[in-house]
């Protein structure tokens, strides 16, 4: 008798349920990540950036954190370093796409409609129309929200998490996720400090509690405090990464 | 937010491992989440939206939640820190942040209803089975 719907027509053995005339239950093992189709789009385009010679960052914050205000005033300063091309990531419009064309570097904006974020599909395709030089930098501005962006690679060299300081200095505690993919913590609107209960010293602590290797700096891209500091680091990681694309590549020809 | 997006991408998947295996319908899809991933009770909420309409929309989805734990290179020990976002060793208090486990968002296995196979497919079916009556 059939072990498993308890009919007598069955003449196939043990094991051969699979092509009884009841039609039959399979179990198939599978074993695979469930974002494993955002992570190959996000690979490819690691690959591609990292041929072209792209330092790529992903730049995640809540709505209002002042990314558009920094990244304007940083393609300023860096415009005579390092080419820059813009990606930018809202539900609607493209505004911000706008004050950064008006700088004149290259951008494109990518709306996402219902989306709460960007993933690695729509930058692909982004990539396709957008000029990249070599030995540049590509800011990838993401859709204002401090939760989801967090767990999408979008095939960049690193995330960077910009908390303004009018936003609190518990958000690190109550947004861990942004903070624990991010490689650099930005405090911006330092200006702001005199006037917002903000303890610099608190917020870092919980950011390093959620992940202890997070780099931090405080700016105010208004005044123009600190942007030097990020300059640099912006300039000093580019560089980094592409002398390890130089080693990376020399391995490949010996 | 995005839980809708993972519920989105899991069904797109049994989808597709369903069809190549020639099933109209899932009957149970099995996952595992890690506690990092946050959207454990939220997938099951969003679940049945994303199936709606697909090879899915009868299936059961059991998800298998994975404890987070980490390596504490100081006390050279596998750790469970105390809190879900809290990467110090609950011991010697200091950070750990190489996780072991929790980061985890898999599709483990699906379980498959197979068409009936037609009165004319039989034969194929004998063919198929090695040991069965000639």
């Amino acid at each position: 008798m059939c072990g498993v719907c308890g009919c007598s027509d069955h003449h196939f053995g043990e094991g051969a349920h699979t092509g009884h005339t009841h039609g039959a239950a399979e179990l198939l093992h599978i074993e695979q990540d469930i974002l494993a189709k955002n992570d190959r789009y996000a690979g490819e385009n690691r690959r591609l950036l990292k041929r072209a010679g792209v330092f790529a960052l992903n730049l995640v914050s809540s709505p209002g954190s002042g990314k558009t205000t920094l990244l304007v005033k940083t393609i300023e300063a860096l415009k005579s370093t390092l080419p820059v091309a813009v990606l930018e990531g809202d539900q609607e419009t493209s505004l911000d796409a706008e004050r950064i064309g008006a700088t004149g570097v290259p951008s494109l904006q990518i709306n996402t409609g219902r989306g709460c974020h960007l993933d690695a599909h729509m930058v692909g395709h982004a990539l396709e129309s957008l000029p990249l030089k070599r030995q540049s930098i590509l800011f990838v501005e993401n859709v204002g929200n401090l939760v989801c962006p967090a767990g999408f690679d979008l095939g960049e060299a690193g995330k960077v998490a910009i908390l303004s300081v009018t936003e609190g200095d518990d958000k690190p505690l109550k947004y861990p996720d942004a903070f624990a993919a991010s490689r650099l913590m930005i405090l911006s609107k330092i200006d702001l400090l005199p006037h917002v209960d903000f303890d610099v010293g608190r917020c870092i602590g919980h950011a390093r509690a959620i992940n202890p290797d997070i780099a931090v700096l405080q700016l105010s891209a208004k005044t123009g405090d600190g942007m030097e500091a990020w300059i640099d680091w912006l300039v000093n990681s580019a560089s980094r990464a592409s002398r390890g694309q130089l080693v990376e590549a020399s391995a490949c020809m010996s | 937010m995005h839980e809708l997006t993972i519920a989105s991408a899991l069904v797109d998947q049994v989808c597709d491992h369903a069809a190549r295996a020639g099933a109209e319908r899932v009957t149970e899809i099995r996952v595992r989440m890690g506690a990092l991933s946050g959207v454990a009770r939220a997938l099951y909420f969003c679940f049945p939206a994303a199936a709606r309409g697909t090879a899915c929309a009868d299936a059961v989805l059991r998800i298998e939640e994975v404890p987070l734990t980490v390596m504490c290179t100081t006390c050279d020990a596998v750790k469970t820190p105390a809190a879900r976002y809290n990467f110090r060793c609950p011991d010697c208090g200091r950070p750990t942040p190489k996780v072991l486990t929790g980061r985890e968002m898999q599709l483990v296995a699906i379980e498959l209803d197979k068409p009936r196979p037609q009165a004319g497919t039989r034969q194929i079916n004998t063919e198929a089975m090695p040991g069965s009556p000639t």
